[in-house]
């Protein structure tokens, strides 16, 4: 049985609040860790675990299950955060978040046995070629399940992505989608100073890939243009997702200086109190 | 003792990847190639005629190669990715490391032109790296067969038998087929092919040949040399290795790879361990190849019987002492 998808736009709001309070937590725990997309990819995660992904916490290795590879290793805390929340494994283990003998490794890492994860990756620039890989076997296959890939912005530097664009458009995988998690930053600063991506959506058109914009900080948005990229035919579909870093806490969004940093006990409870204030207003 | 193998005649262990490759295409239907623009070359080109929809061509493009096999390997797939030795071992390392041997998936890396065997093309496109970069990864597995015969058991053993992450080299020049069609050789463990008690030479891929040469002439002279080859250089046959430190006390170690990192490496960690003895590696004397024929290059970086040989004679002398 697949999860029971949230339709209920209050209830999705109030699971990504959830989630961004505990992936504040989890990493002053842990005293390390990439807080900056973990946040700002809240709503994302929060649309695809319960609202757009079939899948089923109870039978992980479900055959027909859509998969979700995270080619953006670093946003591990807010993976392992969701997979809690929506039931693969018990909320308490995030607090063993980069703890020595944890399932819930720096970077995600199959081989420690944690359900729901997909692939263990962290280097960046390999995760859409294996989402190739999967999407291709499946289409041999005659599945009907889809692949869903997250890739970074600052990761679109690394030129093996493109090389995988290339090769999806080629294949004309349908069955594949990627959302870029177009925050804008890394960790040196703002992309188009580090080295410009612009103009972002005319390089995947050019790279054959269907594009479809939005708000990635906006569930409503988020879930229409995983609708419109499901209809895609003949072509795979990449969502250029618009978000803040470190959305939900006003004080650090949008700074590059939250890409790998974990907040102090003092910004912790800060981070708290803004992140309720954000929510209730 | 007499010459227990004889050359049946000069074939690039290519041949046997092609070969070892098609047959398993034909025994199992998820056996998969994915093609980097070489195909003929790296000895695909049986495979992908006989099975067109099994044939995934992806261009130039070796790291989105490497990522595309760990996907379809995570599907239940048998990807086999075989492109030369150079760029499938280190163009794509970060993607073997992380993709394939960190999530331990079943891919079958294929390094054509290994050691000097491209001769003419030159250093670029001579993989003489990939025995120590491969072997330092955890997970993976490391086949060098000598010759076609053992190639193309050798593929069909990394398809068929290994389960985690798998490379296998194999040459482009015609060298001597010698080993037997009904030869029994197993992922894990070295084969004795010449007993010896005054010394032993550990051997790998092309070199095989030339250290078999090296017994038989080290024979006539009343030298008892034992011939071991290394198939598989990960996991490596320590007892084999061992048992003939033992018994032999000198180990000569060669290889068509460079002299630190490879065959004898994996060789000297082990007798470091367990029984040090007096020691010699041959292989290329840490430098690039060049442009010549194989069988001359062979000869200008000291990888042939002679070399064996002369190094043989150095290490008894000492060993005398």
């Amino acid at each position: 049985m697949f999860y029971p998808k949230v339709h209920d736009p209050i209830l999705l709001k109030e699971i990504s609040t959830e989630i961004r309070r505990s992936v504040i937590k989890s990493l002053t725990l842990a005293g390390s860790g990439h807080l900056g997309a973990s946040l700002g990819l809240a709503d994302l995660f929060t649309c695809l675990y319960f609202a757009i992904l079939n899948h089923d916490p109870d039978d992980p290795k479900f055959s027909d299950r859509d998969r979700l590879i995270l080619s953006i290793g670093h946003v591990a805390p807010l993976l392992y955060t969701t997979l809690a929340r929506v039931g693969y494994f018990p909320e308490k283990e995030l607090e063993t978040l980069r703890k020595l003998g944890s399932r819930l490794q720096g970077h995600p890492g199959r081989e420690h046995g944690l359900p729901g994860l997909e692939l263990s990756a962290g280097s960046l620039g390999q995760g859409l070629s294996v989402s190739v890989g999967r999407a291709l076997a499946g289409k041999m296959n005659g599945n009907s399940w889809r692949v869903y890939c997250i890739l970074g912005d600052g990761e679109l530097q690394e030129g093996s992505v493109w090389e995988a664009a290339m090769s999806a458009s080629h294949l004309k995988l349908d069955h594949l989608i990627a959302i870029v998690d177009r925050n804008g930053v890394q960790i040196d600063g703002k992309t188009e100073a580090i080295m410009a991506l612009e103009p972002l959506k005319e390089k995947w058109k050019a790279f054959g890939w269907e594009v479809v914009e939005c708000d990635g900080n906006n569930h409503q948005d988020l879930i229409s243009s995983f609708h419109l990229a499901q209809q895609v035919v003949g072509k795979p579909t990449v969502i250029i997702a618009y978000t803040k870093m470190g959305k939900g806490v006003p004080m650090i969004e949008g700074d590059h200086r939250w890409h790998g940093k974990a907040p102090s006990e003092e910004e912790s409870s800060l981070f708290l109190k803004q992140l309720e204030e954000t929510t209730a207003g | 003792m007499t010459k227990q193998y004889i050359n049946r005649g000069d074939r690039p262990t290519k041949e046997g990847f092609a070969e070892g490759l098609l047959a398993s295409g034909i025994r199992h239907p998820e056996v998969m190639v994915i093609g980097a623009d070489i195909t003929a070359s790296v000895g695909a080109n049986l495979f992908a005629q006989r099975f067109p929809n099994r044939f995934i061509s992806l261009g130039i493009a070796e790291q989105n190669c490497m990522g595309v096999a760990a996907g379809l390997a995570l599907e239940g797939k048998i990807p086999v990715f075989a492109t030369y030795g150079v760029f499938a071992a280190l163009r794509t390392t970060d993607q073997i490391r992380v993709s394939v041997c960190y999530n331990n998936l079943h891919v079958v890396i294929g390094g054509a032109h290994a050691g000097l065997s491209v001769g003419a093309d030159g250093a670029t496109h001579q993989a003489l790296e990939d025995l120590a970069v491969m072997r330092v990864l955890p997970n993976m597995t490391v086949l060098s067969p000598c010759d076609a015969t053992q190639t193309k058991i050798a593929v069909q053993q990394a398809i068929h038998q290994v389960t985690g992450p798998v490379y296998i080299r194999f040459g482009r020049a015609p060298v001597s087929d010698f080993t037997r069609d009904n030869q029994v050789v197993e992922v894990g463990k070295g084969q004795l092919l010449h007993p010896g008690n005054d010394l032993t030479i550990i051997a790998t891929g092309h070199m095989v040949w030339e250290a078999l040469q090296a017994a038989y002439l080290l024979q006539e002279e009343k030298i008892s040399v034992r011939v071991i080859n290394i198939h598989t250089v990960k996991p490596i046959d320590q007892e084999i290795i061992v048992m003939a430190a033992r018994e032999t006390h000198a180990i000569i170690t060669a290889e068509e790879h460079q002299v630190t990192g490879g065959l004898g490496g994996a060789v000297a960690e082990v007798l470091g361990r367990e029984y040090p003895v007096p020691m010699r590696l041959i292989g290329m004397p840490d430098r690039f190849g060049e442009s010549g024929e194989p069988a001359e290059l062979m000869k200008k970086f000291g990888l042939t019987g002679q070399t064996i040989i002369q190094t043989a004679k150095e290490l008894l002398e000492l060993k005398s002492k």
